[in-house]
């Protein structure tokens, strides 16, 4: 072997210089520094003040014990309103995903228009539709039942119909072939293929509720969200630590309970 | 013919899923009702209605004057900020989560508390209200977008670094082998296996987190950390429904249009 073939052993073979990857890192780059202008981060102020973060976080993580008594209330309305708005948001989808499945409703023109508009309900985020509804419907509970419902149909839709149109499109034909109705079809053949896709799904949308419905009331659509902004208006942060806490418990709790039940529900 | 021949014959029955079943429904049922009890539905503003109709009307017949004045508050700088805000806060995220993935991928120990930890650990960071999060950085840095960028980037860090373990765990332990063989040293695993192999991966679910984070961001502005969420609540407050028309159908446009591009770009990486 000769010496130039060995050299060329011992190195790596060199990698094709690709012109996209050298566009795309500069538009990062680019990305980095206009966006740093524009929001004036400044991590230097960060670090100069962190002490002052730090102070909050330490008050916090001495929580007012007593302060468990009161919010309990509002704690349970939390739980309420996440259940609800999961259960108002999750039948609205169940029927609004049969009318958007192509392999349901075979006039392209209804379900593309009705896709158009549960794109547009997906993208508003869930604090500004319970701001939204708290102007429309007054503070209280039942604006932040509404925004968790419309935020549930957003998800359950979604996820839903995508499973219905992956069904094994043998057991419709079958009805079909016996001369069974629309309804028929639904109950007979397509329903006890998806039926548990979507009770993972709104156990799923329940989750997320679960998370979603702690802050709400912080702008005044019900629940703990509520004490939340008084104990931080206040400076008590005690007391907000103590609702934090309180929040990660139900939360994780929650979450667990729900996945768990997802994974032997998928088995 | 025989008549008997057109009846099915019935269906098994597993009773012990059945009451399982029945069992479970009640259950649900039972939680449904007590979540209507106590709660005060009657509490809805007459004007609800109408409230309603002149948002929606607002939808139909936007303030344009408010689109661009280049003063600086109105809708498109409002918009471009918040992206920024999205941008930046997942890019920090992005990083401050790589340490935290390797530290919850359960692959990467032998030792199970080590990865069960850190789950946990990245649990409470996502379950930590992320407005709560933004009030203590304006304390920190003072009220404006920077603190919006803060409390984004330390908030994700809890999905990104989940979704960054997963993708470690997942990995393929071929690679790692190889370069084993070839006498490679850690450093030369994690350079010439793990990181090419996790790249798409990590690009593909930072993307994603920017989906999410553009959401946040236009929420953040409600506790004055910056972005369109502060416009959308004084114009709120002030019932100025074509405003708040316009505002609604900017952030519906800017997340349509930083969907469709994030998708576009993780359909071609995979």
């Amino acid at each position: 072997m000769s010496n130039t073939d060995k050299e060329a052993l011992m190195t790596l073979p060199k990698k094709k210089f690709k012109f996209w990857n050298l566009i795309w890192v500069i538009v990062f780059i680019a990305g980095l520094f206009i966006s740093t202008d524009v929001t004036h981060t400044d991590l230097g102020a960060l670090f100069a003040n962190f002490s002052q973060f730090t102070d909050i976080f330490l008050q916090m993580l001495h929580p007012d014990w007593a302060y468990l008594g009161p919010i309990m209330p509002l704690l349970l309305e939390t739980i309420k309103m996440a259940i609800l708005g999961t259960v108002i948001g999750s039948i609205l989808a169940f029927i609004y995903s049969l009318l958007i499945a192509r392999n349901i409703v075979k006039n392209k023109a209804v379900t593309g228009i009705l896709r158009v508009i549960m794109n547009v309900v997906r993208t508003v985020p869930d604090l500004l539709l319970g701001a939204i509804f708290v102007a429309i419907v007054g503070i209280g509970p039942v604006a932040g039942i509404l925004a968790l419902a419309i935020c549930t149909f957003g998800i359950v839709v979604k996820l839903f119909y995508e499973a219905i149109e992956t069904i094994d499109p043998g057991p419709i034909e079958a009805l079909t072939a016996v001369g069974a109705n629309k309804l028929q079809i639904i109950v007979f053949a397509v329903l006890p293929q998806v039926i548990t896709y979507f009770i993972s799904y709104c156990l799923y949308a329940f989750e997320i509720n679960v998370r979603a419905s702690t802050v709400l009331g912080y702008i005044g659509a019900g629940g703990i969200g509520l004490y939340l902004q008084q104990t931080l208006q206040v400076f008590d942060y005690a007391k907000t630590g103590t609702i934090i806490l309180v929040i990660i418990v139900v939360v994780v709790l929650i979450d667990y309970v729900s996945s768990k039940s997802r994974e032997a529900l998928m088995k | 013919m025989d008549t008997n021949m057109k009846k099915l014959p019935p269906r098994p029955v597993d009773m012990q899923k059945r009451i399982l079943h029945w069992g479970l429904a009640i259950i649900t049922i039972a939680l449904i009702a007590w979540s209507c009890t106590g709660m005060d539905f009657g509490g809805i503003k007459a004007t609800a209605g109408q409230i309603a109709g002149a948002i929606f009307n607002g939808i139909f017949h936007p303030d344009w004057s408010y689109i661009y004045n280049g003063s600086g508050e109105d809708l498109v700088s409002q918009l471009w900020q918040t992206v920024c805000i999205a941008f930046l806060g997942t890019f920090i995220s992005a990083i401050i989560s790589l340490p935290f993935a390797f530290w919850a991928a359960h692959t990467k120990h032998k030792k199970w508390y080590v990865s069960r930890t850190g789950k946990i650990v990245l649990a409470i960071i996502r379950s930590f209200p992320e407005i709560v999060l933004a009030l203590m950085f304006i304390k920190a840095v003072g009220p404006g977008s920077a603190a919006g960028v803060l409390a984004l980037g330390f908030h994700s860090v809890g999905m990104l670094a989940k979704l960054f373990s997963e993708a470690i765990e997942n990995l393929d332990d071929g690679p790692n082998e190889a370069v084993t063989a070839v006498g490679g040293s850690k450093t030369n695993i994690t350079m010439f296996s793990t990181l090419p192999n996790l790249m798409p991966a990590l690009i593909s679910n930072t993307l994603y987190r920017f989906d999410v984070s553009i959401r946040s961001a236009s929420i953040l502005g409600l506790v004055g950390a910056g972005g369109i969420g502060y416009p959308l609540i004084i114009a709120l407050q002030y019932r100025q429904w074509n405003r708040v028309g316009i505002i609604l159908l900017g952030i519906i446009i800017m997340v349509i249009v930083i969907d469709w591009i994030s998708g576009m770009i993780r359909k071609k990486l995979v």
